[in-house]
């Protein structure tokens, strides 16, 4: 990564601005003139990660396009509390079709904008785990093949939660949803299912992909603002807790993001062309239990003592911390 | 209907949608009260000063510092920094290294030269103040900048008191000393040295002072009775210290034994080193754990050479310079008792470093004093049992640091103000602490301390040049933003950045923020992601 890291002490970049950096090393977030192209007044629940990466996302990609960028959104919670007709909290162009179509619909909107000329308009596209790993997931991989020149920004919390918390294909194992409730002998969502979408979208051999996470603010805005700098067909996957679908406190949303990265079960990377390119090191390492224990989807782990899939999610998170490289002095297996 | 197919309505902002409304508690920013500020005894505002530091400022710094505190330079060397101790920075790597950022700025004001500002108004009110150690000469400062007539009487030949005269060279310079002591006579207060006050009442009809305050401080050296022949050399340690700003120095021999375990027994024997003793022997009767004086000044005094033997007393001196020691075990209680083992020590000269008494004899004949334990006994705002009348320092009970006298000299000086003009003064509300559990450590990047800079071991026990060296500006500054500003706002824009909602408005440097309550939905998020713990949530009202 060529993240520059700064040795100022107080805080470094940990925090979202630093009173000691010189502007043009502080984030887009601690501009007092940021766009906030999603604006107050949504009706996302207390503390929703999903509006706040959002904000992030949009607001760091609005500030590489110059302020010129159309966003296209899939159906989700976020396209439901944002615009419920006829108020808007966007201060962006934006355009809803459906649930599975925004990576087409942003590949038109692409190619409508090259047809008029327009070259300086860029083009975001953006969705839940749901829309994007599920039932999107037709049109994203022909937008990927293609190569069209979208940037994709999935918001992952896990399961459909503008339905009423449904298991999704990016639900992790042992999570209590709707549909996969924490009864009988496997209770909660089995084990060994779901699909990496980062990985998949790896071996399209696109430009750009990355993960991402709300705790990690300057990591995210320099995924954005990299993906940004380049054209074709652009990935960058964002997990944003759900306070209501995990049963997390809302005031703990970020809490939750940075435990999910520093237990290695949300790893931090980011890849070009199919090759990873850059890994955000594991700071203070710590166990998946005190990321697990957080959330009442999980709580079921810990209704007996040492519950043996404890051991099995926290053998998911080591597996990665290995695989990736996330802790310093261990490299990538390859 | 002039509106597209299929609409009704008017497209309109989020904006209308006033989400304030769902909140049941709400987050307010607050102050609280960092534990550093919290544990300094001259009552500095650590924080605020290291604040200004941080940016790079030092004159703001500095400026902020002596609104407290007149010497920092002399602090920022001898204080015993309980602020490092009670540091939430020691909780996550080691504490800030305050004290010698306070050295920094003060040793920076003293190369730059920056000046006390005079009172803007005069109150024609005279105070007299009587001794300029560091307890006078903080009351002095204090009652000047609030337009206060001050003079000052000092028994002795030169300002300082314990700082000069009980304080050796090798940890406070005397050009340090002398600089910050001509700065608060530069402020227009009047001092007069080798003036003895004998009678305060009669002094003050005298003088027309309206006011006095005593800080004479505690010169007399106790006593312990111990058998001696009549060549036996035994000396105690304020007349050793004091003679040591003569120009004869005190004859101590070669072989030196020091009675006693508290800060001043160290200062001899290590002067007893420096002076070219060989031998350098602490006698105590209890244990290091039990040793009143701190544990960095035994340990370079360790370092230096100097030998100390526990749970020991000394039974008698004989002519020829021999000791006869005995030792003792602790009781279950931690006393010391004897146990009937002698041991002889060979000695040129034996040092009494047994703690000092006041003398009080200023003060024979006003009415209404109360006396006990041989200091002076004063309420809590400082004023002895006559009106008019306050003291401070080593002659009120206290624990005898020149930090707790400046604290003295303020907290003196707000209350003799308010007496002089009729009324009482009333400290502002302190500000609940700032625990650790209230802040969010991992925002701070990590950072040890940096160690300040020690002299030569070799040149420590031969000269009397400073042990301890002070910080450059690059490590100062780097010192300075270790701190993690603890229940204050340092303006790190977490709030602002981590609210889903837009809820937070940023003022702009300086500024701080404010809470926009008609989109804030009361997640809290802003509280568990302010590093320093200035946000708190508290329940709405109906």
């Amino acid at each position: 990564m060529d993240m520059q890291p700064v040795k100022f002490y107080q805080t470094a970049t940990f925090t979202v601005g630093n009173r000691l950096l010189g502007e043009n090393q502080r984030s887009v977030q601690a501009n007092m003139d940021r766009t906030n192209s999603l604006n107050s007044g949504h009706r996302a629940c207390q503390g929703c990660g999903e509006a706040l990466g959002a904000r992030y996302a949009i607001d760091a990609a609005m500030r590489a396009a110059a302020n010129n960028l159309i966003a296209v959104n899939a159906t989700g919670c976020l396209e439901v509390f944002s615009t419920p007709y006829p108020e808007t909290s966007w201060q962006i162009p934006w355009i809803h079709s459906l649930f599975g179509n925004a990576a087409a619909v942003a590949s038109g909107v692409a190619a409508a904008m090259r047809i008029k000329g327009r070259h300086g308009v860029r083009v975001v596209a953006q969705g839940g785990d749901g829309g994007t790993t599920d039932i999107g997931f037709g049109c994203l991989s022909g937008m990927f093949e293609r190569n069209d020149d979208v940037l994709y920004v999935c918001y992952d919390n896990e399961a459909y939660m503008n339905t009423g918390v449904q298991r999704s294909s990016a639900t992790p194992p042992a999570a209590r949803t709707a549909t996969t409730p924490a009864v009988g002998h496997e209770p909660g969502n089995v084990f060994g299912t779901g699909k990496n979408v980062p990985l998949i979208a790896m071996a399209h051999q696109i430009p750009y992909v990355a993960t991402a996470s709300v705790a990690n603010l300057r990591d995210l805005e320099h995924k954005i603002a990299r993906a940004m700098s380049v054209h074709g067909a652009r990935y960058v996957h964002i997990h944003v807790p759900c306070p209501l679908g995990w049963g997390s406190l809302p005031a703990d949303t970020i809490k939750v993001a940075r435990l999910a990265v520093e237990s290695g079960l949300f790893p931090l990377f980011e890849a070009e062309y199919g090759e990873i390119t850059g890994r955000t090191q594991i700071r203070r390492k710590a166990p998946v239990t005190e990321y697990l224990r957080l959330q009442k989807r999980f709580a079921h782990l810990f209704a007996v003592e040492n519950d043996p899939r404890l051991a099995r999610i926290q053998a998911i998170a080591d597996r990665n911390i290995a695989k990736f490289g996330l802790s310093e002095g261990e490299r990538a297996h390859g | 209907m002039d509106k597209p197919f299929a609409i009704t309505l008017d497209v309109g902002s989020s904006l209308a949608n006033k989400t304030g409304s769902w909140r049941t508690e709400r987050p307010v920013y607050i102050d609280r009260l960092p534990p550093c500020n919290h544990a300094c005894p001259a009552g500095e505002n650590i924080q605020s000063w290291l604040y200004h530091a941080e940016g790079g400022d030092y004159e703001a710094a500095w400026r902020v510092l002596t609104l407290d505190n007149p010497l920092p330079a002399v602090m920022g060397r001898v204080c015993y920094h309980p602020c490092e101790e009670s540091c939430n920075r020691g909780k996550l790597d080691e504490p800030v290294g305050i004290n010698s950022v306070e050295r920094f700025l003060g040793d920076e004001a003293l190369k730059r030269g920056w000046r006390f500002e005079r009172p803007a108004s005069e109150s024609g009110k005279r105070v007299l103040i009587v001794g300029a150690g560091p307890s006078g000469l903080s009351a002095a400062y204090h009652l000047r900048r609030l337009g206060h007539a001050v003079t000052i009487f000092e028994a002795g030949p030169l300002a300082g008191g314990m700082m000069r005269f009980g304080i050796p060279k090798y940890r406070l310079p005397r050009d340090v000393l002398d600089a910050e002591v001509q700065r608060i006579l530069d402020l227009g207060v009047e001092l007069e040295l080798n003036r003895k006050v004998s009678n305060i009442l009669e002094t003050m009809q005298q003088g027309r002072f309206d006011a006095a305050f005593l800080a004479v401080g505690a010169h007399i050296a106790k006593r312990a009775y111990i058998p001696a022949g009549a060549a036996a050399r035994m000396l105690d340690a304020v007349a050793v210290l004091r003679g040591m700003e003569g120009d004869d120095k005190p004859l101590l021999g070669r072989r030196v034994v020091v009675y006693g375990g508290g800060n001043t027994a160290l200062d001899v024997a290590r002067t007893a080193k420096r002076l070219g003793a060989t031998d350098a022997i602490i006698v105590y009767r209890r244990t290091r754990e039990k040793m009143p004086a701190h544990d960095f000044e035994v340990e370079e005094a360790l370092q230096e050479g100097v030998l100390i033997k526990w749970l020991s007393t000394i039974k008698n001196m004989a002519d020829e310079g021999t000791l006869t020691v005995e030792k003792m075990c602790l009781d279950n209680k931690g006393f010391p008792q004897p146990t009937g083992e002698f041991e002889t020590l060979e000695a040129d000269s034996l040092v009494l470093a047994l703690g000092q008494d006041v003398d009080l004899s200023l003060l024979d004949g006003v009415p209404g004093l109360a006396i006990a334990n041989g200091v002076v006994q004063v309420g809590p705002n400082m004023m002895t049992g006559h009106p008019g009348i306050f003291a401070g320092g080593d002659m009120v009970p206290s624990e005898r640091t020149v930090t707790v006298g400046v604290g003295h000299g303020k907290k003196a000086a707000r209350h003799i103000d308010a007496w002089l003009r009729g009324v009482r003064y009333a400290p502002p509300p302190k500000h609940e602490l700032a625990a650790f559990e209230s802040l969010n450590p991992w925002y701070y990047a990590d950072a040890p301390k940096t160690v300040r800079p020690v002299l030569d071991l070799a040149r420590r026990t031969s000269t009397f040049d400073e042990v301890v060296y002070g910080l450059d500006e690059t490590n100062a500054l780097f010192e300075a933003r270790r701190c993690l500003s603890c229940g204050n706002c340092f303006e790190c824009d977490n709030c602002y950045g981590v609210c889903p909602d837009n809820a937070v408005i940023k003022l702009g440097p300086g500024n701080r923020f404010e809470f926009n309550y008609d989109y804030c939905k009361g997640c809290g998020i802003c509280v568990s992601e302010c590093p320093c713990g200035a946000i708190k949530m508290v329940p709405e009202t109906i």
